[in-house]
């Protein structure tokens, strides 16, 4: 919910996730991602004919040893050695070629795939709705840039070369080995039997205490990122010690989990290591016996060659389809976030600059005049006025909770319009569905007349100055922050709003002024400073409505009493929508709303609200009395 | 800095060792093995002899067993090591970071001491672990199959003479050039990041100001410089395989030239030719290995310093000059010609020469601008920061003089930007007092009116705060730290601008019911608002970094100037409301 958000500082990371999850989706996943790998067929195909080049020249080239004993080394032909050896350079110099040539094409098109695919989600994320992040953790969200992307970009780096690679060695060795010797080929079909066997036993115990260990390192992950968030508060409390021992036993756990899953996936190298080397003695016995009958030297030598060779692509093989099926898992992850509704947007009506034409004519233009209209579809222009109205408004984050229930109210041009009401009432909502960033279940809301869902989305914002709560700072110079209002304007447009929000002479007083880097939290700011850049952010906007929700609440009230001219000066001629619980702040208003539990329960202005001795009266005079 | 990790493998080294020898013991016997090949080609097949053959056959197959039990020994004891020496070094650093005081904390941002906790120690214990497998097999390998070959025949080895140190001048060119690409690339990781997690944050006011595209065009230029990097990283690894088959084949050849013309002059057998061959293909595969651990060593020193620097730095502020003994007996305070600021190299003092006497019982209201220095005062009262000049007192004597553990059970703070922690509402306020009682804590739900929302709560004190504390509202969080506070009991009890959430009627009736239960407690009050201080024993107006002036809400009215603008600009609407 967005009232709850405002108070939690810093993002929240989600627990390390990757490692075994199975694609839920395998086909269409795959599909996608062959999408983004669509444009580089012709690199694919090139990289595709390299790597079967390159596992025929392995082979090959091995495979010349059997005449190399058989034909000249035995016989003694070293005219014919020195042709033969010429040779075999020829063909390891071609797959060395071949092998650096896919493999460097690969680097290419994996690291523009994955560019691309980062490209596109963060475009993605950029047009969801605001429900989409209540409902995600910026953890959750954030481990799709790193940990997913990083999966994929792995699998299509190596593994899906490697896979290619491993299979057309396998495929070249075993054709290779079955035409030296058919009989003691099966003795490594025999062999290959007990390492898929093998593969297979170890690899289910070792996917299941896997899964064991992700959640233990979500566990511990989880602990670590909590705790350190709230650390301030464990020093304060003297829970030091408390944090170590609740760490320890998360510790103990993850510890004992990964032992058990890094012993299995460890197994794995020597089990078929040395299977493969059990292969190589039964081959060399039995193929020794028959090779008294043949004589055939050099075929056993290179036959052994390939016993050894012939495992190492099984071992490779199970590798990589687990890293693959890891990958899609990842990238179906990534796939879901940019298949998620993106936020609804109809509207046709476009917010432009006018400019006056003698005679109240309005005309479009691109010079800022300060005067905005509303640019139909068929090109009737509506003068901005900042008249916004709610009828019987009724909302609900969840769907099941209602938060504003059948509210309506109206705010005329120019004037100053403050929602009041305890914490929860509602009050921020209301700001949050005139800048539509939720959907609202019925009723309508207008502005200027015009359904906002009618208005383009960017246009209704763009229109609105908002300064929030929770003042989120970029990391930058402190002008950049402030120019985050409008791209273009100039130094001397920055310091004059800073200067109209009271911000300039604090900034001054920065090492390096307004060229100071802020770090993406502000750390080094006072909240009150950092709600003084906000207001400078609005103003420098200068949006036809304002809305302002606790822009001030964390400024002393001598400052605000400072700012005040300013914030007049914001506020003259606009609408502006006031949120605050520092009654003083909202006393002037044109309109005061009084929200509880989603309703407007008083509305008036100050005094005649005082003269009603209802809640306002209430929550007014509770702060009297006591002074 | 391997230095500075090996004690943190107390305790797994004898696993390490055991890993170890297994390693080299599942490498030889896997080395001998060819050997035993080249008997059998040799004399086996030279003299026709097939009991021989089958003989040395059985010898094969027990020799592959023996290693494939030291390569399973290895498995088991590399990731006992491994993970062992992750969960030690995990837990030093952790312990580390619970010694931080508030500037050390503030050194470090929160997402990096999380990254240097979670994913940099995870990657060093793999990398201890895979280094145990394959970095102590990879020599023993290579210097093995090296001793062997030279066994097999001494003049045809001397082709190892040039293969060598070929190899190693390219391993070493590409680690120079690849090390310091990885390393960038880290960065332009790092700063990609940055725009994410920024923009997730900030997504409220990127939609408000319409900037999508403008974060768009953000992005897009890291992500270019990232794949750009990437590109050119990962371009010069693949250099590694071909360049490394291209010498080990060129060995081959010449083995080949020069064994081939030794088979034909009966100086050297066939067998052993062949198993030369092998050994030459084992030689390659350890190299490739090396170059394969050196790769992801580049990338695990980059996490072992970020490790290092999180172990390195020291804790501001300790119990060095603590008394034993010493207890906060009373809740006075006394600042004597405090001086503090938060750079020690800044130029601007926070707090300037400031002289405080506050009477133990006292409610004391502090008010002031944005940036006087508010907040920074309490903080030294709990010893959150230490001044770098003057001396702070609680109870007569200087915080220096408690133990921080006694000081700060003495005194109670509630912070300004505040944290709940993921479990029940109960476990959150037992961090105030772990032996609290049933009625401790529904008292101190009543005096910081959590009772009020609690009722609603589906489970009472037992409902789940979520993390974070995500199930509450602002206000009822605030409160919720408040009543944490008060269960402490504390001599002193520090209030930072803790009600700012909180609505004007539930914050007065915190303030009274703070003052009629904790009446021997010395309460500081920093408020916004005139009306949350007016009745206090003492007010202290702060402007940048002095106290203006102190005194009580009348004097005050009558003497400081400030004070009155600040209660002109609260309280005109109540004049005019009547």
């Amino acid at each position: 919910m967005a009232e709850h958000e405002n108070n939690v500082p810093a993002p929240r990371h989600g627990p390390n996730r990757g490692g075994y999850q199975k694609p839920k989706d395998l086909r269409g996943t795959v599909g996608k991602l062959m999408n983004y790998l669509g444009r580089y067929k012709l690199q694919l195909i090139l990289v595709a004919i390299c790597i079967l080049a390159s596992a025929a020249c392995n082979v090959g080239g091995a495979y010349l040893l059997r005449p190399l004993i058989n034909d000249y080394i035995l016989p003694g032909d070293f005219s014919g050695l020195a042709k033969m050896l010429a040779v075999m350079a020829g063909i390891f110099i071609m797959g060395a070629l071949m092998s650096f040539a896919y493999a460097r094409i690969m680097v290419h098109i994996s690291q523009n795939t994955v560019a691309a695919l980062r490209r596109d989600l963060f475009a993605k994320l950029q047009g969801l709705p605001l429900k989409y992040f209540d409902a995600h953790t910026h953890g959750e969200l954030m481990s799709r840039f790193t940990n997913d992307i990083d999966t994929v970009s792995e699998a299509i780096n190596n593994s899906f070369a490697s896979l290619i690679s491993c299979v057309a060695t396998f495929v070249g060795t075993i054709a290779m080995m079955l035409y030296i010797s058919p009989p003691l080929t099966l003795v490594t079909f025999a062999a290959l039997a007990v390492m898929l066997a093998a593969v297979s036993g170890i690899g289910s115990r070792s996917r299941r205490s896997f899964t064991a260990q992700q959640k233990a390192i979500g566990t511990v992950n989880g602990y670590i990122e909590e705790m350190t968030e709230g650390q301030k508060v464990i020093k304060v409390f003297n829970h030091e010690s408390a944090a170590i021992d609740g760490f320890r036993e998360r510790n103990e756990a993850y510890r004992q989990a990964s032992t058990s899953a890094q012993t299995f996936a460890g197994a794995m190298m020597p089990v078929m290591g040395n299977l493969s080397y059990i292969n190589y003695a039964f081959t060399c016995m039995i193929g020794a016996i028959l090779t008294i009958r043949s004589g055939d030297l050099g075929g056993l030598a290179i036959f052994l060659q390939y016993t050894r060779q012939v495992s190492q692509p099984v071992n490779q093989i199970a590798q990589q389809v687990n890293t693959i099926l890891a990958a899609v898992a990842g990238a179906e992850r990534i796939f879901e976030v940019m298949e998620a509704e993106p936020e609804v947007d109809l509207g046709k009506v476009t917010l432009v600059r006018v400019k006056y034409l003698p005679g109240g004519v309005q005309e479009e233009t691109a010079i800022d005049t300060g005067a905005w209209a509303w640019k139909q579809p068929d090109g009737a222009l509506i003068p901005v006025k900042g008249d916004v109205r709610f009828d019987h408004v009724v909302f609900s984050y969840d769907g099941k909770k209602t938060v504003l229930n059948g509210i309506s109210l109206f705010a005329k041009p120019g004037q100053k319009i403050a929602l009041v009401g305890s914490t929860g009432a509602g009050k921020t909502t209301i700001t949050n569905l005139i800048n539509r960033f939720y959907e609202i279940e019925s009723g309508v809301i207008t502005y200027d007349g015009i359904n906002i869902r009618d208005i383009e989305k960017d246009s209704l914002r763009r229109s609105l100055g908002v300064v929030l709560q929770d003042t989120h700072l970029f990391s930058g110079t402190v002008a950049d922050n402030i120019r985050y209002g409008r791209l273009d304007a100039t130094d001397e447009d920055v310091e004059a709003a800073a200067q109209l929000a009271n911000a300039d002479h604090f900034i001054r007083h920065l090492p390096q002024g307004y060229q100071t880097v802020l770090s993406s939290d502000g750390g080094s700011l006072s909240q009150g400073e950092r709600q003084l850049l906000n207001i400078a952010r609005a103003a420098l906007s200068n949006p036809p409505v304002l809305i302002l929700d606790e822009a001030t609440s964390s400024i002393d009230t001598r400052t605000e009493k400072l700012i005040e001219q300013g914030m007049d000066q914001l506020m003259a001629g606009r609408t502006v929508f006031v949120i605050a619980h520092r009654l003083s702040t909202v006393r002037n208003s044109r309109a005061i709303l009084v929200l509880e539990q989603g309703e407007i329960i008083e509305r008036g202005d100050h005094e005649e609200l005082l003269d009603q001795k209802g809640r306002y009266y209430q929550l007014y005079t509770g702060q009297a009395e006591l002074a | 800095m391997l230095k500075k990790l090996s004690p943190y493998t107390r305790g797994y080294r004898k696993w390490i060792a055991l890993g170890v020898v297994c390693s080299a013991m599942d490498a030889i016997f896997q080395l001998l093995i060819p050997l035993v090949m080249a008997d059998i080609v040799d004399v086996g097949i030279a003299n026709a002899d097939t009991n021989f053959i089958v003989r040395k056959g059985v010898l094969m197959v027990g020799m592959a067993l023996v290693a494939l039990a030291f390569g399973l020994g290895s498995a088991v004891f590399s990731s006992r090591a491994g993970m062992g020496f992750g969960a030690n070094l995990r837990e030093a650093e952790y312990a580390r970071v619970q010694s931080f005081s508030f500037s050390n904390i503030e050194n470090f941002s929160t997402a990096s001491l999380v990254t240097r906790l979670t994913s940099d120690v995870n990657s060093m214990q793999m990398t201890l672990m895979m280094g145990m497998r394959l970095l102590v097999r990879a020599p023993v390998m290579l210097i093995a199959a090296l001793a062997l070959a030279i066994g097999l025949s001494r003049p045809l080895s001397r082709v190892f003479l040039v293969a060598i140190p070929l190899l190693m001048v390219f391993i070493s060119i590409l680690m120079v050039k690849v090390g310091p690409l990885f390393r960038i690339l880290q960065e332009k990781t790092d700063s990609l990041n940055l725009v994410v997690q920024e923009n997730l944050t900030g997504i409220r006011v990127v939609k408000s100001f319409v900037r999508e595209s403008h974060e768009k065009d953000k992005f897009a230029e890291r992500n270019n410089g990232l794949r750009s990097t990437s590109e050119k990283a990962f371009g010069a690894v693949v250099v590694n395989m071909p360049v490394m088959m291209l010498i080990v084949y060129g060995t081959i050849i010449a083995v080949m030239w020069f064994g081939g013309k030794m088979v034909y002059a009966g100086t050297m057998a066939v067998g052993n030719l062949t198993a030369f061959f092998t050994y030459i293909m084992e030689i390659l595969i350890s190299l490739m290995m090396v170059s394969m651990i050196f790769m992801m060593m580049s990338r695990s020193i980059a996490c072992a310093k970020r490790i290092c620097e999180v172990l390195d730095e020291v804790p501001a502020i300790t119990d060095d000059r603590a008394q034993s003994g010493a207890r906060v007996e009373a809740g006075s305070i006394d600042f004597d010609h405090v001086s503090f600021k938060y750079n020690t190299n800044g130029a601007e003092w926070v707090l300037e020469n400031i002289n405080l006497h506050i009477p133990a019982g006292f409610t004391v209201g502090i008010l002031g601008g944005t940036g006087s220095g508010k907040s920074t005062l309490v903080s030294l009262i709990p010893r959150l920061y230490e001044a770098q000049s003057g001396t702070v007192s609680v109870g007569g004597r200087p915080v220096a003089d408690y133990t921080m553990e006694h000081l700060r059970d003495a005194v109670s703070v509630v912070l300004q930007n505040n944290t709940l922690f993921s479990g029940t509402i109960r476990e959150n306020l037992r961090w105030g007092n772990p032996k609290a009682t049933e009625e401790q804590l529904q008292s101190a739900c009543r005096a910081a009116c959590v009772d009020e929302f609690l009722s609603r709560m589906p489970d009472g004190l037992d409902t789940d705060l979520g993390q974070g504390g995500v199930n509450v509202s602002g206000g009822q969080k605030q409160r919720l730290c408040i009543a944490r506070a008060i269960l402490k009991q504390p001599k002193i009890l520090i209030l930072d601008d803790s009600t700012s959430a909180v609505d004007t009627a539930t914050d007065a009736k915190i303030r009274q019911a703070l003052r009629k239960d904790l009446t021997g407690t010395t309460k500081l009050v920093i408020a916004q608002r005139v009306s949350s201080i007016a009745d206090a024993d003492l007010i202290l107006v702060m402007d940048q970094g002095h106290v203006a002036a102190q005194g009580t809400h009348k004097s005050l009215m009558k003497t400081c100037e400030i004070y009155r603008d600040v209660y002109r600009s609260q309280q005109e609407g109540v004049n005019i409301g009547g």
